[in-house]
């Protein structure tokens, strides 16, 4: 998907997760892992597999079903010499870390006075589609990344999954990467050389000239393909792909909808104070003149999302709304 | 009340001169900053940890300084028995660029983090999983560190005391909890935050998590002392988590300005008859350790010290507006 010069190979997002956090702790012994069934099943989506028959148990590290603690001994250590990488199952399950999360991962650097390193990463999954019901089922990055003090990163691509998860893991600051349940076994071409993406750098995965679609995680291939059904009726669409919200590349986005005049904005997090708002004003507020229409918002609709197919296929929006979306703007 | 087992050597003099001095120095860093409060000179909030000195100059005399500790929303003791510079730590307190966090955390968030003081805390037992990390980080790295967690009896009652205290006893990390139970969480009595059964004896929050449960004087320094090394000594040695309940009493409200209309009366007066600063003092010199006119000596020096440290808070900046926009990230700058 992105372009890469160089050495590539085809592979799913997951096992990118899986090689890129082997790498990363081959490269440096501080980096180890903690969560729920980490080691044995490889956590709950089988991700981290094998990883503790390379390294041992003590860094790939099952604690107990204790979140709170899972995510505070993580800041504790990060603050005394170690890297360390949470797994936290489902996003919805990071609401039993709050305090953690809010007033105490986000706020030591800042409020210590600005010198302390917090090297630690914490992953976590978007799910949507699954028929997981609601607790199991959403999409939290825009509220981690409404609290100061968080980088929030959304993987997308196989190929962003490398970069921005090694970009992650060599950060000091914290990192909250949400995966996507939904995107795991996306493949692609992965450049094989080591690579950073720089989290706060957008990427344009397809060029257009008429329509600017910004797009993150499942959205993203659904807007690609969007894009590649409308080429042949003639209409061109330039896809964003954020890769990071926050912080967010404002000036990637503008760029795009100066020069299409036309956006769509799209991904799973709910339409009322989701990550739509901020792309919508942001976009406005830098394109204000450029800009022939409105730009148009798609997510999920504001409900929990419901177990039976039926109900959740109707809220979540998919390739055929962003194509409709995109003929109202053509 | 001290159910360790007895220590057979003594502690030195100097030791014992040692933690007088910090008591001392505690208490008039409190003593004084409680009136600047009083005439607005200090914003916010301030909590007081007056009638509680023994118990944090007790845990880190036995502490070295490469050992961690996490400390609370009343941490100025802590802060100073770790040996924080009382000129920095006033300057925090008015809100000045010297202060410890650069005017941006204030009483209640004051850390150094290379004198392993990971921080005071405004959440009640945000700072136990943090402790946690920083055990579970030094037996990773194969040192003989050990982390000190302080709480008070109210954080038994919070999920991430369980939850921290369940993980350390799992992973036989090398972690020190210490109540500090001062009979109130906040303004509601002791009793109406814990079952009858653990009232006599708060360690009983461990015992599920196989920690070694030790009850203390929290008005007797040494006693403190003495428990701590022990723990101590065995979080080093691989002996895992241990619980320390330093029973105490807190002189003044939670909070500057607290009515404390739940106080009933004369037991305030009854807890002052151990009041620390009187008692060991008196036990020091009456043992020959001390002389009148070196208490008073010692007295007169720290009076000075903290008031050059009030001093200092008062000629120093307040931060540069613009710097409300630093230190979020790594790179220095804020979020985009």
């Amino acid at each position: 998907m992105s372009a890469t010069a160089g050495e590539s190979e085809e592979f799913a997002v997951r096992d990118v997760i899986n090689r890129t956090l082997g790498e990363e702790m081959e490269r440096d012994d501080r980096v180890y892992i903690q969560g729920i069934d980490v080691s044995g099943r490889g956590g709950t989506s089988n991700i981290l597999k094998g990883l503790d028959d390379r390294f041992g148990t003590d860094r790939v590290r099952n604690t107990p079903i204790s979140e709170v603690s899972m995510v505070g001994s993580a800041l504790g250590a990060a603050a005394t010499g170690m890297r360390p990488v949470v797994e936290v199952m489902y996003c919805g399950f990071l609401g039993v870390a709050g305090d953690q999360l809010l007033n105490q991962v986000a706020k030591m650097r800042y409020m210590f006075g600005g010198e302390l390193d917090l090297p630690m990463v914490i992953r976590t999954k978007n799910v949507m589609g699954a028929n997981a019901a609601a607790q199991h089922s959403q999409a939290l990055h825009h509220w981690l990344a409404a609290i100061p003090g968080l980088k929030v990163v959304c993987t997308s691509t196989p190929a962003d999954t490398k970069g921005l998860l090694k970009a992650a893991v060599r950060s000091d600051d914290p990192v909250m990467v949400f995966e996507h349940g939904g995107v795991y076994n996306r493949k692609a071409p992965v450049p094989t050389e080591d690579y950073q993406y720089e989290i706060g750098k957008a990427a344009i995965e397809r060029r257009g000239e008429d329509v600017t679609v910004v797009a993150t995680q499942n959205q993203l291939w659904n807007a690609l393909e969007a894009a590649e059904r409308l080429a042949s009726d003639g209409i061109s669409v330039e896809v964003v792909n954020p890769r990071t919200i926050s912080p967010l590349d404002t000036e990637t986005i503008v760029e795009s909808a100066r020069k299409t005049g036309r956006c769509v904005v799209v991904d799973d997090t709910p339409l009322s104070y989701g990550t739509q708002s901020q792309l919508s004003a942001v976009i406005s507020e830098g394109a204000f003149w450029d800009l022939d229409l409105p730009v148009k918002r798609l997510g999920v609709d504001n409900v929990p999302i419901p177990f039976s197919p039926t109900l959740e296929d109707e809220i979540i929006p998919g390739t055929d709304e962003i194509v409709d979306e995109i003929l109202d703007l053509a | 009340m001290s159910s360790q087992g007895e220590r057979s050597e003594e502690i030195a003099d100097q030791e014992r001169i040692d933690m007088l001095r910090t008591m001392v120095r505690i208490r008039e860093f409190e003593s004084v900053v409680q009136n600047k409060f009083a005439d607005a000179e200090i914003p916010g909030f301030l909590h007081l940890y007056i009638g509680q000195e023994a118990i944090a100059t007790g845990v880190c005399q036995a502490l070295t300084e490469r050992d961690y500790l996490t400390s609370t929303h009343r941490g100025h003791g802590h802060c100073i028995a770790r040996g924080l510079d009382t000129d920095k730590m006033a300057a925090e307190l008015y809100g000045k660029e010297t202060g410890y966090c650069n005017g941006k955390g204030g009483s209640m968030h004051i850390a150094d983090v290379n004198a392993g003081m990971l921080g005071a805390n405004g959440i009640v037992a945000g700072g136990i999983p943090i402790a946690t990390g920083a055990a579970l980080s030094a037996k990773m790295r194969d040192t003989d560190e050990v982390a000190v967690s302080f709480f008070g009896d109210g954080a038994l009652s919070e999920g991430a005391f369980h939850e921290s205290f369940n993980q350390a006893g799992i992973w036989e990390l090398p972690l020190l909890g210490i109540i500090e139970n001062n009979q109130y969480g906040e303004m509601t009595g002791l009793e109406e935050h814990h079952p009858p059964s653990a009232l006599d004896d708060l360690t009983i929050y461990g015992e599920p998590y196989g920690v070694t449960r030790i009850q203390v004087d929290g008005m007797d320094v040494e006693a403190v002392y003495e428990a701590t090394l022990d723990a101590v000594d065995q979080a080093r040695n691989g002996g895992g988590p241990s619980l320390i309940e330093c029973v105490g009493y807190r002189f003044e409200g939670h909070h500057e300005g607290d009515s404390q209309f739940y106080r009933p009366d004369g037991e305030l007066e009854e807890w002052k008859q151990r009041d620390p600063l009187s008692t060991y003092p008196e036990k020091l010199i009456g043992e020959g350790v001390l002389t009148e006119d070196g208490y008073a000596e010692i007295e007169a020096e720290i009076e000075a010290e903290i008031e050059d440290a009030i001093e200092f808070a008062r000629n120093s900046d307040y931060p540069d507006p613009q710097q409300a926009y630093e230190g979020v990230f790594s790179d220095g700058g804020e979020q985009a």
